[in-house]
Order: C-alpha cells, then sequence, then structure tokens
C-alpha cells in the first residue's frame, strides 16, 4: 500500500499540518479534533504522543503534554482512539513522540500496531539518524512506517545532504534554533536560511515547523518550502477557545 | 569485559547520544574535540595546576582509626570533602570550564539539584570571568536557600525551573532547553556521568583524578597501590565514576556503588534506581531509569537532594547489568545515623549523601586485612539544616 504522505505532497497546494497533543484538553478530544481539521481542510495531522519530559518543546507543548497525561493518556490508549476513526479520515496521520515511551512498548510491537491502526509516519526528536538506520529501519519499512527527520539552521550542508538521502515523506525544517512555541513573525537570518535550504533543491519535500503561528508566518514559511506545521499556536488556540471553533483558526491561517 | 567507553560511546548496552537534532552540533562538535583538547599539554598544565593550588589537591587518602577498629577492617577515606566547595564536583567544573573556554564559548549553563554542583560552577565561571546561568528546580531553590545565595554572591543567574516536579530532573531538561536556544555560543556544564555521549566520559575523566590520588597514596601506606573495597554512593555517579575509574578492570578490586533507598525501595518514595529501574532513555543517555509502565519518568525520593536523580549513568547501568559492581540501597533513616556515627568517631561531618556510602558497614562483612576505601565524596554544611531538623539538634 502506498503511504498517505507521500499522496498528500502531490496536490499543488502548500500543505498544511497541525500539531496537537493526543488527551488534551480532555482524554477523549483526540478523535473529534482529528475529525474537525480534516473538515477544516488540513492536510496532514501530527499527533503528540505525550512525555513526562519532552526536552526539545517549549512552555505551551510541555503543558498540553503534562496535562494530557494527568488526563490518563496512554499509548495504548491513543491507539484505540486513532484505531476507532481511522476509517473516516484520508489525510496521513504522523505520531510525533519521544523514544522511551515507544522502547517501553516495545519497539516491534509498536510499528505494528501503528499498521494496525493506520498511522503512516512517526517523528522521534530524540531518535538519531545513524540509531534509525542501524536498528530501526528494517523495523519501519516492514511496517510501511515513514520516519522523519529534523534539520536547523545549525545542521551543516553535508548533513542535510545525508539526511535527505535517507529521508522518507518530508523533512522537518526548524524555523530557529529553538524549542517550539509560536513567534509572530520570522527574522532575516531565517529567511536566508529558509532560501539557503530551497536552493539546495532536496529530493525529499521540507515543511517548516516551530514558531509558525498565523496566516503571515505560513505565507512566509511556505514560500520556501512544501508546506508548514502549526503546534503550539493551534494548542493556544484550543485551550482559550475550546475544540468546537477548530475551522475557525484554520481559516484564519488559510486568509479564506 | 572492558569497563572503558567504546568507540560509539557505549559501556555495553547502555549510552549512546539520544538527542534531537537541535543539539546534534554542540554535541559533535565536544565528541570531536574532547580528548584532542583534555590531552594537550597546556590544557593537562592549566587543569592540573588549578588542582593543586586552586582546590587544594591532593586530597588526603585518611586511615580512620576509629572505624577500623569498630568494624575491624582498614578503612580508609578520600578525603574529597576537603575541596573548594565543598566536594568532589569541583574537579569536573574545573576541567569542563577550560574545555569551554578552548572551544570559544562566552556562556555557561548548568543544572544543579543541591545546589553543590551550582556552586562549583558559579565559582570555575567566577574564576574565569565567564556568564553564568543555573538552572535549579522551584522546589530545590526553597529546600537549599544557603547555595542559592552562595551562587548569587558568585555572579550566577540562578533560574528556577518550573515544569514538571521542579527538581533535579526539571532543572536539566531546561538547561538542555536553553542549549537547544543557544546553540553557538554556550557550553552546558553537566554535574555528573549523565547526559548523552561524550559527557559520562567527559565527566568520569574530569573526576578520574580521585582513584589517580589514591594508587599514589596507597602504595605510600600499604605497600601496594590498590584496595579490595571501593565503595561510594551513587547518585547520578560522578563521585563513584572518579574512584572507581583507574580501578574499573582491575578484578582484584570489588566495587560497591550505594544507592538512596529514601523511605524504602518498596515504599513508592526511593531513588534506589538499579533495583526500581528499566532500560529507558533520560536526558540522551540510554541507562537505567525509574519510570512507569508506559515509559513516563517517575519523580525519586531521598532525603539527600544528590541522589534524588530517577536515572544513573550510562557506566554505572553497566557495572550494575554485568554485576561488576555490587549495589546496595541505603534508607534515609540509616544514612542520617551515620551522618552522626561518622561526626562523632572520626571528627567529620559528612554530607548526607555521603553517609550513604558508609551505612553498608552495619550489613556487610570485612576481613581484618580488607583495605576499603570510602569515597568522602562531600562535607555536611549544607545538609545542617536538614540534621537539625532531623535530630532536633
Amino acid at each position: 500500500m502506498k503511504n498517505r504522505i507521500d499522496g498528500a505532497f502531490k496536490k499543488e497546494k502548500k500543505l498544511l499540518s497541525i500539531y496537537f497533543s493526543a488527551g488534551h484538553p480532555n482524554l477523549n478530544d483526540t478523535s473529534y479534533i482529528i475529525k474537525k481539521l480534516e473538515l477544516s481542510k488540513v492536510d496532514m495531522i501530527e499527533i503528540g504522543l505525550p512525555f513526562s519530559d519532552p526536552i526539545a518543546d517549549g512552555p505551551t507543548i510541555q503543558k498540553s503534554s503534562s496535562k494530557a497525561l494527568k488526563n490518563g493518556m496512554s499509548t495504548e490508549i491513543l491507539f484505540k482512539q486513532i484505531e476507532n476513526i481511522r476509517k473516516e479520515i484520508k489525510i496521513p496521520l504522523i505520531v510525533m513522540g519521544y523514544l522511551n515511551p515507544i522502547m517501553q512498548y516495545g519497539i516491534k510491537k509498536f510499528c505494528k500496531k501503528c499498521e494496525i491502526v493506520g498511522i503512516d509516519g512517526l517523528i522521534i526528536p530524540d531518535l538519531p539518524v545513524d540509531v534509525y538506520n542501524d536498528e530501526y529501519k528494517f523495523l519501519f519499512e516492514k511496517h510501511g512506517l515513514y520516519n522523519m527527520f529534523l534539520i536547523t539552521p545549525q545542521t551543516s550542508p553535508e548533513r542535510i545532504r545525508f539526511i535527505d538521502k535517507v529521508s522518507k515523506g518530508f523533512i522537518y525544517m526548524v524555523s530557529s534554533a529553538s524549542v517550539t512555541g509560536a513567534k509572530s513573525d520570522f527574522n532575516k537570518k531565517q529567511i536566508d536560511y529558509f532560501s539557503r535550504i530551497k536552493s539546495m533543491k532536496l529530493k525529499t519535500p521540507v515543511i517548516v515547523g516551530f514558531g509558525i503561528s498565523n496566516f503571515k508566518t505560513f505565507k512566509t514559511a511556505t514560500k520556501y518550502t512544501n508546506g508548514a506545521i502549526i503546534g503550539s499556536a493551534f494548542i493556544n488556540y484550543i485551550e482559550k477557545n475550546g475544540i468546537q471553533k477548530i475551522n475557525n483558526f484554520i481559516k484564519d491561517i488559510l486568509n479564506e | 569485559m572492558n569497563y572503558n567507553i567504546d568507540k560509539k560511546g557505549y559501556y555495553g548496552n547502555f549510552g549512546g547520544a539520544f538527542i534531537p537534532e537541535m543539539l546534534y552540533p554542540n554535541v559533535t562538535e565536544l565528541k570531536k574535540n574532547y580528548l584532542k583538547i583534555i590531552s594537550e599539554k597546556d590544557f593537562q598544565k592549566e587543569f592540573n595546576d588549578l588542582l593543586e593550588k586552586y582546590v587544594g589537591r591532593p586530597t588526603p587518602l585518611y586511615f580512620a582509626k576509629r572505624l577500623s577498629k569498630k568494624y575491624n577492617a582498614k578503612i580508609y577515606l578520600k578525603r574529597e570533602d576537603l575541596c573548594h566547595t565543598g566536594a568532589h564536583k569541583i574537579n569536573n567544573t574545573i576541567g569542563q570550564i577550560l574545555l569551554a573556554k578552548k572551544l570559544g564559548k562566552n556562556r555557561i549553563i548548568a543544572e544543579t539539584g543541591a545546589g553543590q554542583h551550582g556552586v562549583a560552577t558559579a565559582t570555575v565561571c567566577a574564576l574565569m570571568g565567564i556568564e553564568c546561568i543555573v538552572y535549579m528546580g522551584e522546589l530545590d531553590i526553597k529546600r537549599q536557600a544557603p547555595n542559592v545565595a552562595r551562587m548569587k554572591m558568585l555572579g550566577a543567574k540562578v533560574i528556577a525551573a518550573k515544569s514538571g516536579s521542579k527538581t533535579l530532573k526539571d532543572a536539566t531538561n531546561e538547561a538542555i532547553r536553553d542549549w537547544i536556544n543557544n546553540p553557538v555560543d554556550t557550553h552546558y556544564i553537566i554535574g555528573s556521568v549523565v547526559g548523552p555521549h561524550p559527557y559520562p566520559d567527559m565527566v568520569a575523566r574530569f573526576q578520574s583524578v580521585i582513584s589517580e590520588e589514591i594508587k599514589t597514596q596507597l602504595k605510600e601506606t600499604e605497600g601496594r597501590d590498590y584496595p579490595d573495597y571501593l565503595i561510594a554512593c551513587v547518585g547520578g555517579g560522578s563521585n563513584a565514576a572518579g574512584l572507581y575509574y583507574h580501578y574499573l578492570n582491575d578484578f582484584r578490586v570489588r566495587i560497591i556503588a550505594v544507592e538512596a533507598a529514601g523511605k524504602g525501595i518498596d515504599s513508592g518514595e526511593s531513588a534506589a534506581t538499579s533495583a526500581l529501574g528499566k532500560e529507558g532513555i533520560i536526558h540522551g543517555s540510554k541507562t537505567l531509569l525509574m519510570q512507569t509502565i508506559d515509559g513516563q519518568i517517575t519523580e525519586p525520593y531521598s532525603i539527600s537532594a544528590g541522589l534524588d536523580y530517577p536515572g544513573v549513568g550510562p557506566l554505572h547501568a553497566h557495572l550494575y547489568r554485568s554485576k561488576r559492581a555490587e549495589f546496595i540501597s541505603i534508607p534515609d533513616q540509616e544514612a542520617m545515623d551515620w551522618g552522626l556515627t561518622l561526626s562523632q568517631m572520626e571528627g567529620i561531618i559528612p554530607a548526607i549523601e555521603t553517609a550513604h556510602a558508609f551505612a553498608i558497614l552495619e550489613s556487610k562483612q570485612f576481613k581484618p586485612n580488607d583495605i576499603l576505601i570510602f569515597n568522602c565524596s562531600g562535607r555536611g554544611d549544607k545538609d545542617l539544616e536538614t540534621f537539625i531538623n532531623y535530630f532536633k539538634l
């Protein structure tokens, strides 16, 4: 079977991907949020598997993760929630989580379960590329899963080429040297970095994340990339406005 | 079996560098340079000079007469408590600050639990005139006011870690996030043999001066350069790593690691990682750590803030798993009692962390000619308030 992530990049438009922490604001909001996002024409969803110690995340996602854990979120519950709605959802679903909970679930069992419930790929920030290649790649491929890697402004051109070579699905371009979090605009250094990456003409599509929060940042960032990911700004929105009005948030981003 | 780190940064199955891509350039820069820089002549000279004239090394290897008589063995104390700032921690911060300078860094960050590593870091930053930021759990800031004041006097900025449980684990998370946000000019001085490779090896090397000195000192007093037993407390495990370092592959020497049982291993309030932990990833390292069945890292507990860590350095995980070291855990009460015993039998008030190690004398049997070396890793000044409250002094 073809991976849905590849399908998402076949469209002409710039891709919008939304991240949220599974089990937040409430334990059983996961499927409702996924449905609403697809209805609002979001192209891809990253579902955060919460972790007690998310070292690459800023305050917003730390808070939503820890709230989700307090709500009783677990790997097993997340799989059940996704399994129940996968049939209705056509867009790619990606699980983003740290390595330790995945290791404890059992990496083989985890990959197998992802395939069964219809997960298309994974983003595991603390799983380094070399460890993935040596120990995990075989399993991921066996279960039709893509594993996406990150690049940052400090990543050397050689390493970007290497990551491009081993990547499937997309490359997650971190917009600045920072943890996750919403920002209102990009500076010149970031724009230079975006255009430097664009000029490398990588074979793998590039999506930018970290610091995308509104129509302006989405539009600017996607001038140089195939799409953008919004996390913290979305989580802040649903914290404040609830999950019923998700379509308003997306409309604003796409300026519809 | 070999107990040195391998080329990929592992001790057996443990170690490695499980870091987000954002930290890859920083960690790679360290990995590529640390061995080269440490072995350079001018680095060695400056490091040894500072250890001698600033830290006060070599620290004595003291024969504890009364203890030896009572427990019927030859008991020595390696007096790391006599180091400047009151514990072994400064051996590592001196090494890392010199390394940071060589790498051209002009901003230092550190995490601290009880504040000992924070003070040792603030001290060397003052010495070198480099900006210093120390992350400390909000709860620990309240519990360890004197050390917070010391860091401030030394010119460091103390930032409260308000995430999670607001203790050492979270202070470490915050320091890592700071490093992600400041990847170019900042060096992160980790305080123990934890974190991604090359930190566990680098910190162990800086602490290895402890066992290096013992070799010479013991030869002078006992005519042989190895003991029968080495005994140290283990939180993250840096004082223990320094004590064991030159004897790791000398199997005549038996190694004992003492963890904090807190209120008891099965009480739910403990920091005995070897007994309670499972293999996992914490702060960029694959090691043993205390966690839920779902892989969420759990809160440790010990009356001593320095042993209050849910993981253990990868070297120690390997020593435990391969049975090279015997791991013993000591509850709060026994450690506190030994705080008094050591004070009144040898006139040395130990840190509560250190007191844990001595408590094994109650249960463990030794032969009269056995040479035991305890790492007297820190002094008890910082724990006075805890002692006062506990013993109603």
